[in-house]
């Protein structure tokens, strides 16, 4: 989690946007300088851009497609993109599209983060959503996403949730799968994230958690 | 109780039509709706259904006539406009009794509009559809649970009565995650001795058809046609009441609007204001029973909609104006807020 480029990617509500804001945050109060890019081209809604102002706050630039959250559906892809590759000076956090086509966007980049090599890419796994409800499932979801953007996944962050009606027990029942997962795939749980108020009930039952402040709605 | 599984509402959509029995999707994308189709393209090919993407909303429902008509359970989706495209195609399946099932992901306009949410295609569901004298059954579902089961429960009613059951949702409702189960009971599909499925040489030949040469014989099918639909009027309505018994003022609300309205009602309660709502499932055929009891004790009855007011039309006819009916309303893909509706509320308790 030290590399200079953080990519989370998973399949349509894994939880990808929520762990990449937190993330970002969480590298900023260490005192990095970090910025957030957008590059999700699948899906209008739930964007990083609904905490923009909490970013701003605290100093981490968002890129973003200016078409993000708005009334047009565009697939668009912001030019300040290229600074991920170009500004070696900052880390970056990306928080790519939820599918194939989504991880597509992130192809354009791939050489010169390949060759850079200080990256993770990180694929968001939850297996209460129903296209990616056990490990097999999860293993086609990400061979496509690999096929599509050129680069290999190095861990899994896992997120299994209900959203707001996620409990302790639904939590802990997915730890089992996403072990099974990195068995299967030969990667390693960077961590098991958990919405915050969920945290203190579960610190001492997973290993390596990850509290979660959501995103907040303004809707 | 069954496993909960956290799903965007088109997904929902897909995922119980498939357990309902469909295994023939044909669309063309559309934001909000386009998780519905791409749901079923990723599901179809694995259990040995169909999905197609038509080179327009036209085809796909043309393509839906043709596979209704040899008695599959068959649907489509789409978004404002592509409904728009479809009209003719709904025209024609009311015209030749077939069963189908639509879903409108309801988004601002008219016209190309935008993205976001809107409940602004009401009149086209309960009206205007199409060309000629007819109906549709229009399902209104106000959750992610809701979705689903209302799609099991729109092939069913379409099956039954050989018409096309509309899906009316919105922008939000297709697009927000919420757990839901899904454990349906799926009630077999009705025989369907009109389906031209080949005589083997053992029946007369059935034509499916809404070209009838004689005015007579056309008169007639409209005449048993509308027949049909007094019996759905009769015993299919679908509503639910929130805190009516002692409901001074009334509010009436469906899909996403009835959530937001669903807040401002337990606020307005808070302080003191005796208010309910009743939220039709149905929008054709229409509640109007609850209406019309309803406004023989409340004072005022406020319809939530966004629409410029569309459905007030309705809770109008329905409790005869016997008290006044004013709207709350928020167009364009913009959703009231409970504090908007809130203020409504307490406006007609002065």
């Amino acid at each position: 989690m030290d590399k200079r480029i953080l990519i989370l990617a998973g399949h349509y509500g894994s939880g990808k946007t929520n762990i990449a804001v937190n993330l970002a945050m969480n590298l900023r109060r260490e005192g990095r300088r970090v910025a957030i890019a957008d590059l999700d081209i699948v899906n209008p809604y739930f964007r990083t851009k609904d905490s923009l102002a909490e970013l701003e706050e605290m100093g981490i630039p968002l890129i973003s497609s200016e078409y993000a959250n708005t009334n047009v559906d565009l697939p668009a892809l912001p030019a300040a993109m290229y600074s991920v590759v170009d500004d070696r000076n900052s880390s970056f956090v990306l928080d790519i599209g939820g599918d194939d086509r989504g991880a597509l966007a992130l192809g354009r980049l791939a050489p010169r983060i390949l060759e850079e090599n200080s990256y993770e890419m990180i694929l968001v796994a939850n297996f209460c959503r129903p296209l990616t409800r056990n490990p097999d499932s999860l293993v086609e979801v990400m061979r496509e996403m690999e096929a599509a953007c050129g680069i290999p996944f190095t861990a899994v962050a896992h997120n299994s949730n209900l959203g707001e009606a996620t409990t302790p027990s639904d939590v802990l029942s997915a730890v089992a799968k996403a072990e099974e997962f990195s068995r299967l795939v030969g990667l390693p749980i960077v961590f098991h994230s958990v919405r915050a108020d969920l945290y203190p009930a579960l610190k001492d039952e997973i290993p390596n958690l990850f509290p979660l402040n959501l995103q907040k709605k303004y809707y | 109780m069954s496993e909960k599984i956290l799903m965007k509402g088109n997904e929902a959509i897909a995922e119980a039509a498939i357990a309902a029995g469909c295994r023939h999707y044909f669309g063309y994308p559309i934001t909000p709706q386009t998780e519905v189709a791409a749901y079923m393209a990723k599901k179809m090919p694995k259990i040995g259904g169909t999905f197609l993407q038509a080179e327009s909303e036209i085809a796909a429902i043309n393509m839906v006539y043709g596979v209704s008509s040899t008695g599959k359970r068959v649907m489509t989706s789409s978004s404002s406009p592509g409904i728009s495209l479809k009209g003719e195609g709904l025209s024609y399946l009311a015209g030749a009794d077939l069963p189908a099932l639509v879903v409108n992901v309801q988004r601002g306009g008219p016209g190309l509009g935008g993205i976001q949410p809107s409940q602004s295609d009401y009149f086209q569901a309960t009206r205007g559809a199409g060309h000629g004298d007819f109906h549709m059954i229009v399902l209104a579902p106000n959750s992610v649970q809701e979705m689903a089961q209302l799609t099991v429960k729109g092939f069913e009613l379409a099956d039954t009565y050989r018409m096309t059951a509309m899906i009316l949702a919105d922008g939000t409702l297709g697009q927000m995650m919420e757990p839901i189960s899904l454990d349906f009971d799926i009630a077999p599909a009705p025989a369907k001795p009109w389906a031209t499925t080949g005589t083997k040489m053992e029946r007369p030949h059935n034509i499916v058809n809404s070209l009838f040469l004689k005015p007579e014989e056309l008169e007639k099918h409209n005449f048993l046609r509308y027949d049909r639909y007094r019996t759905i009027e009769e015993n299919e309505v679908m509503y639910e009441e929130y805190m009516m018994e002692d409901a001074e003022i009334c509010v009436a609300a469906f899909g996403i609007a009835s959530r937001v309205s669903k807040n401002a009602i337990n606020e307005a309660r808070k302080q003191g204001i005796k208010v309910g709502m009743i939220r039709p499932i149905t929008l054709w055929p229409f509640p109007k029973a609850p209406f019309m009891k309803a406004a023989e004790k409340v004072k005022a009855i406020l319809s939530v909609e966004l629409s410029m007011g569309q459905m007030i039309e309705d809770v109008k006819l329905a409790c005869e104006c016997k008290v006044p009916v004013t709207l709350c309303n928020r167009v364009g893909g913009m959703i009231p807020s409970p504090d908007q509706v809130l203020k409504a509320i307490c406006d007609l308790q002065k």
